[in-house]
C-alpha cells in the first residue's frame, strides 16, 4: 500500500500502523528514560480513552475519574497483599468495584435529574469522599500509603504483574491499543450511536425512542471499568498507593487534559493529547532543573497557557486539526 | 387507534392540560390548533411519554400508555417529530437515520428501512456522509421525518413541522406528510399554519388554555367564525 495518493481512510491506517510499529520497536531503540516517558504517554492515552467514552461519546462530564482509578488500584492491591489473590483475578474485582461506585453516582444523577455541571460536581464529591475515606482507613495504610512487596523471587510472575520495565512497557502498549480498539468498536456500535445522539441532544434522542438512562449507565460502567484497569496497572507498576495522590483532583484533571487537548469525542484525540502533554511536562521539569529553578506549580501554569492557546487556535482539539493537515481524515470523527 | 381521556398535566402547580379528550382513527390526519401556550406541545409530549400526566388515560392500540417511558412508547409504534427539528448536528445524515431505527421493533430491518427512506427522500441520499448540521432547514426537517420513520411508527406526532421554513419549503414538508398519510401513516399534526393544517386534516381539535373547546371536520372548522377570527385573522 502506498501512502501518498490513497484515500484518507487508507492513509490513516498506514499512519496508525507506522506509529504502532514504532511503539513496538521503541524498547530496542531508545533508552530507559525515554521509554518510561513513552510508557506514561501510553497510560495517559489509555485513561484518556476511558474518560472520553463518557464525556466525548455520551456527553457526561466526569471530574472525578480518579475515584475509579483509586478503587481499581486499592481493590487489586489489597487482594494481592492481604489475601494472596493475584491481579489477574483482582482486576475483575477492581472493575466490579468501580462499576458499583459509578452505579451509585449514576443512580443519584439520573434518578434525581442531576444534570450538566451538577453531575460533574457529584463526581468530584465522590472522588473527594473516597480520598478522605482511604486517608483514614488504617487497614489499607491510611494516609501513609499502601505498599506492595517487591521480592526478587516474585520476579517473572507476569500473571501477578511482577516484571521489569520492558514488561510494563508492553503492558501499557497493550492497554492503549486495547483502549483504542474498544473505543472504535463502541463508537461504531448501536450503543455508540445512541451515545452520540444523547451527547448532541438528549431530549431528541429520547423522542426517538432511545433509552437515555440505560445508555448513560452503560457509558458510565464502561468508562469506570476501563479506568479501574488503569488503576490496577498503576498500583502494580509503582508498588505504592497514596490516597492523597491517586484520588487527588489533580489526577482527575490529568486524565481529562489529554483528550481535551487532543480532541474530545474523537478516537485518536486522547492518544495525541497524551503524547503531547506528557513529554511537554517532562521537558518542562528538565528545563527548570537546568535553569536551577525550583518553581512548583510551573507545570500547571504552562499547561494552563497551553490549554488557552489550544482552545483559541483549535477549539475542537489538536487531532481534528492535525488530521485535516495530514489529510488523514475527510471529516471529523 | 389512539384515545386520550380526561388528561390532566401539571408543571409544578401550573396546570397545562385539563380534561383533554381526543381520539384518532387509523389512517386519519388529525390537527390540533391553538394559540401559543395553549398546551399543544405539552399534549404531544404527554402522548409521546416525554411528560407524565397527573391523571387520565392515553390508550394506544388497546394499551394504556399514560406515564410510560418514551422509549417504550416509541417501541409500540408511536413516533414523534419534535418541534424545531432537533437533528443531531455533528452526526452524519446516515448516523442520524440509524439512531432513529434503534427501537427493538425496527432494529432488525434498519438496512431496508434506510433504503426505503432514501427512496422516499432522494435529497438525503446525496448528503449521507455530511454532518446533519450542514443541511438546509428544509432538508433537516426531511431528515427529522425520515429519522422518525426509521422506527417504523404507525402513528406519528408532528410538532410544528413547518416552523422556521421558507413558504415553499413549508409547503413541501406538509405535502410530504399528506403523502405519507396516503401510504397508510396515521398522523397528528400541530401546526402554526392553521389554515394549511385544517385543510389537510380530516378532523381537528381546538386547544385553548389547556382544554379542548372545539372539534370537528377540518374543513368545517375552517368555516367556523370563532376559528376564523381567532386563528385565521378574518
Amino acid at each position: 500500500m502506498s501512502a501518498s495518493p490513497a484515500s484518507p481512510g487508507a492513509r490513516q491506517t498506514v499512519a496508525l500502523a507506522l506509529f504502532g510499529l514504532a511503539l513496538v520497536a521503541a524498547p530496542f531503540v531508545v533508552d530507559r528514560y525515554i521509554l518510561s516517558i513513552i510508557l506514561l504517554c501510553l497510560i495517559g492515552a489509555y485513561l484518556g480513552q476511558a474518560w472520553n467514552i463518557l464525556m466525548g461519546f455520551c456527553g457526561l462530564l466526569s471530574l472525578g475519574h480518579a475515584l475509579y482509578l483509586g478503587l481499581g488500584a486499592y481493590g487489586a492491591a489489597a487482594l494481592y497483599v492481604k489475601f494472596g489473590i493475584g491481579p489477574w483475578l483482582g482486576v475483575f474485582v477492581a472493575m466490579a468495584l468501580a462499576v458499583a461506585a459509578s452505579f451509585v453516582i449514576g443512580w443519584l444523577g439520573f434518578r434525581f435529574r442531576i444534570e450538566g455541571v451538577y453531575f460533574s460536581l457529584l463526581t468530584i464529591a465522590f472522588a473527594e469522599s473516597a480520598r478522605i475515606g482511604f486517608d483514614n482507613w488504617a487497614w489499607l495504610g491510611g494516609a501513609a500509603g499502601f505498599f506492595l512487596p517487591v521480592r526478587a523471587e516474585d520476579f517473572g510472575q507476569y500473571w501477578n504483574l511482577r516484571g521489569g520495565p520492558f514488561f510494563f512497557y508492553y503492558l501499557a502498549l497493550a492497554l492503549a491499543a486495547g483502549g483504542l480498539f474498544v473505543s472504535a468498536r463502541l463508537r461504531a456500535s448501536k450503543l455508540g450511536h445512541a451515545w452520540l445522539a444523547i451527547r448532541e441532544d438528549a431530549q431528541a434522542a429520547r423522542a426517538l425512542g432511545v433509552n437515555v438512562t440505560r445508555a448513560r449507565f452503560m457509558a458510565l460502567f464502561v468508562s469506570a471499568a476501563m479506568t479501574a484497569v488503569g488503576g490496577v496497572y498503576l498500583a502494580f507498576w509503582g508498588n505504592n498507593i497514596f490516597p492523597g495522590q491517586i484520588f487527588d483532583m489533580a489526577h482527575s484533571i490529568d486524565i481529562m487534559l489529554g483528550p481535551i487537548v487532543g480532541g474530545v469525542g474523537t478516537l485518536f484525540g486522547p492518544i495525541v493529547g497524551s503524547f503531547l502533554l506528557v513529554p511537554l511536562g517532562e521537558a518542562l521539569i528538565e528545563a527548570l532543573r537546568a535553569l536551577g529553578l525550583n518553581a512548583p506549580g510551573a507545570k500547571a501554569l504552562v499547561y494552563g497557557f497551553l490549554l488557552m492557546g489550544i482552545i483559541a487556535a483549535a477549539p475542537s482539539g489538536v487531532w481534528p486539526w492535525l488530521a485535516r493537515r495530514l489529510r488523514l481524515q475527510d471529516r471529523e470523527q | 387507534m389512539l384515545t386520550v381521556e380526561n388528561l390532566d398535566l401539571y408543571y409544578g402547580d401550573a396546570q397545562a392540560l385539563s380534561q383533554v379528550a381526543l381520539s384518532v382513527q387509523q389512517g386519519e390526519i388529525v390537527a390540533i390548533v391553538g394559540a401559543n401556550g395553549a398546551g399543544k406541545t405539552s399534549l404531544i409530549r404527554a402522548i409521546a411519554g416525554m411528560l407524565k400526566p397527573a391523571s387520565g388515560r392515553i390508550v394506544f392500540k388497546g394499551a394504556d400508555i399514560a406515564g410510560l417511558n418514551s422509549h417504550k412508547v416509541c417501541n409500540l409504534g408511536l413516533g414523534q417529530v419534535a418541534e424545531g427539528r432537533q437533528v443531531f448536528p455533528s452526526l452524519t445524515v446516515s448516523e442520524n437515520l440509524l439512531v432513529g431505527g434503534m427501537t427493538p421493533r425496527a432494529r432488525a430491518r434498519r438496512a431496508q428501512n434506510l433504503e426505503r427512506m432514501l427512496a422516499l427522500f432522494p435529497r438525503l441520499q446525496e448528503r449521507l456522509a455530511q454532518p446533519a448540521g450542514t443541511l438546509s432547514g428544509g432538508e433537516q426537517q426531511m431528515l427529522a421525518i425520515a429519522r422518525c420513520l426509521m422506527g417504523e411508527p404507525e402513528l406519528v406526532l408532528f410538532d410544528e413541522p413547518s416552523l422556521g421554513l421558507s413558504p415553499a419549503m413549508a409547503h413541501g414538508v406538509l405535502d410530504t406528510i399528506v403523502d405519507l398519510n396516503r401510504q397508510g401513516l396515521t398522523c397528528i399534526i400541530v401546526e402554526q399554519n392553521v389554515a394549511a393544517s385544517l385543510e389537510m386534516a380530516g378532523r381537528a381539535y381546538v386547544l385553548e388554555n389547556g382544554a379542548i373547546t372545539l372539534s370537528g371536520a377540518g374543513r368545517a372548522l375552517l368555516q367556523d367564525d370563532r376559528v376564523r377570527q381567532a386563528y385565521l385573522g378574518m
